[in-house]
């Protein structure tokens, strides 16, 4: 959200801001007070420890005798882990904001997008394949956009003086029931997407010098920056993306100017549904797709949104590249087992150390 | 004991206490071929009144941390996991830590281990709990989370020592001997459920206890504003240290007797989805009250049994799918309606009738 201020209730300009401003990142140690110093360090102690992490990869590599052809490799796929993960990360970010949530039910919008896609798909009309998975990946992500809409309105939106505990607890319950339904609906099998190049399940892969690339990748590289873009466009040039920008902001106001905040909110959610569905969908062809894959996906996505600072789509979008690729740096040097285990020590690490994320976001001031 | 829960809770325990012995002579003794499940038309088994009792144990606690300290934790089956897997490692595996056979066959070396385990873990969560309760509201939720699948992937994975196979991976420990009191063995299962029970209702006690104290104040006090908490002199991170340890040395507790109960672990019973269910439970009979723990976990596992068992007479190909569904529903519908759970929300409601003539020395927990 470009330009966007946080809200006054974040922290007053104290001088001591505005002189940190003037002097920089790099000023003076000396005439920084205690809280200033701890900052400093903390800040630079991360960007040590992320280095520090990334050349132990590195050396865990060498073991194995990887080179930099392999590091490439590891990356490039890693990207496009990422770029899903970045996806579902713009949902969380864009409910956060307008809603105060944190949508646990993002996972479910992440499943439903491919299982209903295949489902559509697997009708067979129009005949022409092409079209037909336009056709049923475009119903796709209207239904799961409807749903997450009628979602906020039966759910959250009655509860939306509640506490946040409470209304977290119902999007997990939510995400229980969908993904019950989808179950239901189609059982435990996997359901598979035709590559959108070759219109089959083979999808070619390209080389560039040592490394290859699924044509797929690309794909869903093309989408995640369409999907920047477009959100770009939205929130920067349209009526409806600055009220929603508004609410984000501070409601009250919002409500005062006449933007109806509760159908932000309503849009938003099925915004972020929309985002977690095309996430899902362009990720079909390359895995299987299962009544059960949201919630690995939701929670990925998740600490992505977290390393950017739960409240900066820019931030989404790194946190989750960045999640994608040291992620799979990690599951090339670990045992398979492992890999899932990367994503969450690094939330963890993340929320202690630096909880405000890559994008240096507000720190919520509790008041009394 | 303070003055104001006292009343009820002896009624508590004047319904409870009798209620569980006559459950368990009954089952003990069989009078004239009836029997639990005879008399409850399948519904109810001395199994699942087991279940029931260890469940209170974890949420005894999970009551403590949630409803009075107003901290949430989404990872807590983490700590009954490493519980019962302290317990079946220390029993089981006792060669492979060379403990000398001597110490590890006596009678009472699993109740030495279940202790240790307990007291262990609930260091281990103090230890963990000081930096990470400095995150609020939805961080929190996550931290706990990703500590909850971080301990789930170490166990599934072997802790990373393959090796040594100490965790046994997917499948998990079998053949955890059965608890012993010198020569008497504490089997069949009716002996077992008076065991359980007995430690049940000293987690109810000690919660009690824990509620109407002075620690018990200054958690309804962080409950309600860390800031103003602080301010009266409550030593806040070392008093929410302290009940996440607590809540994790019960949880532990309820673990090492699962183990000795099933007599087999395996990690997937400690992974996401069951700390989700302990959060169900302790919504479902309410955050906010200790006897909400018992009533919690009866009622969700009797939907989980009665949609298990009962299911198939409407609908005979049903699986899973309607208990993932209906979990999800109940959720929702009690997080919109009851918000307080079964305890707290339907004595509230009792007390609005005004013909009944019903009071209740209860005061809300919740800020303002």
């Amino acid at each position: 959200m470009r330009g966007a201020r946080r809200p006054p209730s974040g922290r007053s300009p104290r001088s001591k801001d505005l002189a940190k401003e003037k002097q920089g990142a790099f000023a003076v140690i000396r005439d920084r007070t205690w809280e200033e110093r701890v900052q400093f360090a903390r800040r630079w102690g991360i960007t040590a420890a992320a280095l520090g992490l990334v050349i132990f990869l590195v050396l865990l590599g060498r073991r194995h005798g990887f080179g930099v052809p392999e590091y490439l490799q590891f990356a490039l796929d890693g990207l496009r882990g990422g770029s899903i993960y970045a996806l579902v990360a713009l949902g969380f970010v864009l409910v956060y904001r307008v809603m105060g949530v944190i949508n646990f039910a993002q996972g479910a919008f992440v499943m439903l997008g491919p299982m209903l896609t295949a489902f559509f798909y697997e009708q067979g009309w129009p005949p022409v394949p092409g079209l037909r998975l336009a056709l049923a990946a475009l119903l796709a992500v209207g239904i799961v956009g409807a749903l997450g809409m009628a979602v906020e309105r039966l759910t959250l939106y009655p509860a939306r003086r509640a506490s946040p505990l409470t209304r977290i607890i119902i999007t997990v319950g939510v995400y229980l029931a969908l993904q019950g339904a989808a179950l239901l609906l189609w059982g435990p099998y996997a359901k598979v997407l035709p590559s959108f190049t070759t219109m089959s399940l083979s999808d070619p892969t390209l080389r560039f010098g040592g490394v290859r690339v699924k044509a797929q990748s690309l794909w869903i590289a093309g989408t995640l920056i369409a999907t920047v873009i477009a959100l770009g466009l939205f929130f920067g040039h349209t009526t409806v993306g600055k009220a929603m920008r508004a609410c984000a902001v501070n409601r009250l106001a919002a409500r005062l100017m006449g933007i109806p905040v509760d159908t932000m909110s309503t849009l938003a959610f099925g915004m972020a549904a929309v985002l977690g569905a095309i996430a899902g969908i362009v990720l079909g062809p390359v895995t299987r797709a299962t009544y059960d894959m949201g919630l690995e996906l939701g929670l990925k996505g998740f600490v992505a949104a977290i390393m950017g600072g739960l409240v900066s789509f820019p931030g989404a979008v790194l946190g989750g590249l960045v999640l994608g690729v040291l992620e799979n740096l990690w599951a090339g040097v670990t045992v398979a087992g492992f890999k899932d285990l990367f994503a969450f020590v690094v939330l963890i690490l993340v929320l202690l150390l630096h909880p405000r994320g890559f994008a240096g976001a507000e720190a919520a001031v509790e008041r009394v | 004991m303070g003055r104001t829960g006292f009343p009820s809770n002896v009624i508590g325990f004047a319904i409870g206490v009798p209620l569980i012995l006559a459950i368990g002579m009954l089952e003990a003794l069989r009078p004239m071929g009836l029997s639990l499940p005879a008399l409850t038309g399948g519904l109810l088994t001395l199994d699942t009144m087991i279940r029931v009792g260890l469940f209170t144990i974890i949420l005894v606690g999970l009551n403590l941390l949630m409803g009075y300290a107003g901290q949430v934790s989404l990872g807590q089956a983490a700590f009954y996991g490493m519980g019962a897997f302290f317990s079946a490692i220390l029993t089981v595996r006792a060669r492979t830590l060379s403990i000398p056979p001597a110490l590890a066959e006596t009678w009472w070396w699993p109740w030495v281990v279940m202790g240790m385990g307990a007291l262990l873990v609930g260091m281990a969560a103090y230890g963990i709990g000081r930096p990470i309760l400095r995150l609020r509201g939805h961080y929190l939720a996550m931290a706990t989370l990703g500590l909850g699948i971080v301990v789930y992937i170490l166990l599934r994975e072997n802790m990373g020592l393959p090796h040594l196979n100490l965790t046994g991976g997917f499948d998990g420990i079998q053949g955890i001997p059965r608890l012993r009191l010198g020569g008497f063995l504490l089997w069949p299962a009716w002996r077992y459920y008076f065991l359980v029970w007995l430690f049940a209702f000293g987690a109810i006690a000690l919660g009690l206890r824990v509620v109407h104290s002075r620690v018990g104040r200054a958690l309804r006090a962080i409950h309600g504003s860390e800031i103003a908490a602080e301010s009266v002199g409550v030593e806040v991170p070392h008093y929410k240290a302290m009940i996440f340890g607590l809540s994790a040395a019960m949880a532990a507790l309820a673990g090492s007797l699962y183990a000795h109960f099933q007599t087999t672990v395996i990690p997937a019973t400690f992974g996401f989805g069951p700390s989700l269910e302990l959060v169900v439970m302790s919504a479902v009979g309410g955050m906010t009250s200790i006897w909400g723990a018992p009533f919690g976990a009866l009622t969700i596992l009797l939907v989980q049994e009665a949609l298990r068992t009962q299911l198939h007479r409407v609908l005979p190909n049903a699986q899973g799918e309607f208990e993932a569904i209906a979990f999800g529903l109940i959720l929702v519908l009690i997080m919109m309606f009851l918000p307080d759970g079964l305890t707290v929300g339907g004595l509230r409601w009792l007390q609005s009738r005004p013909r009944l003539h019903i009071r209740f020395a209860r005061r809300s927990f919740k800020p303002g």
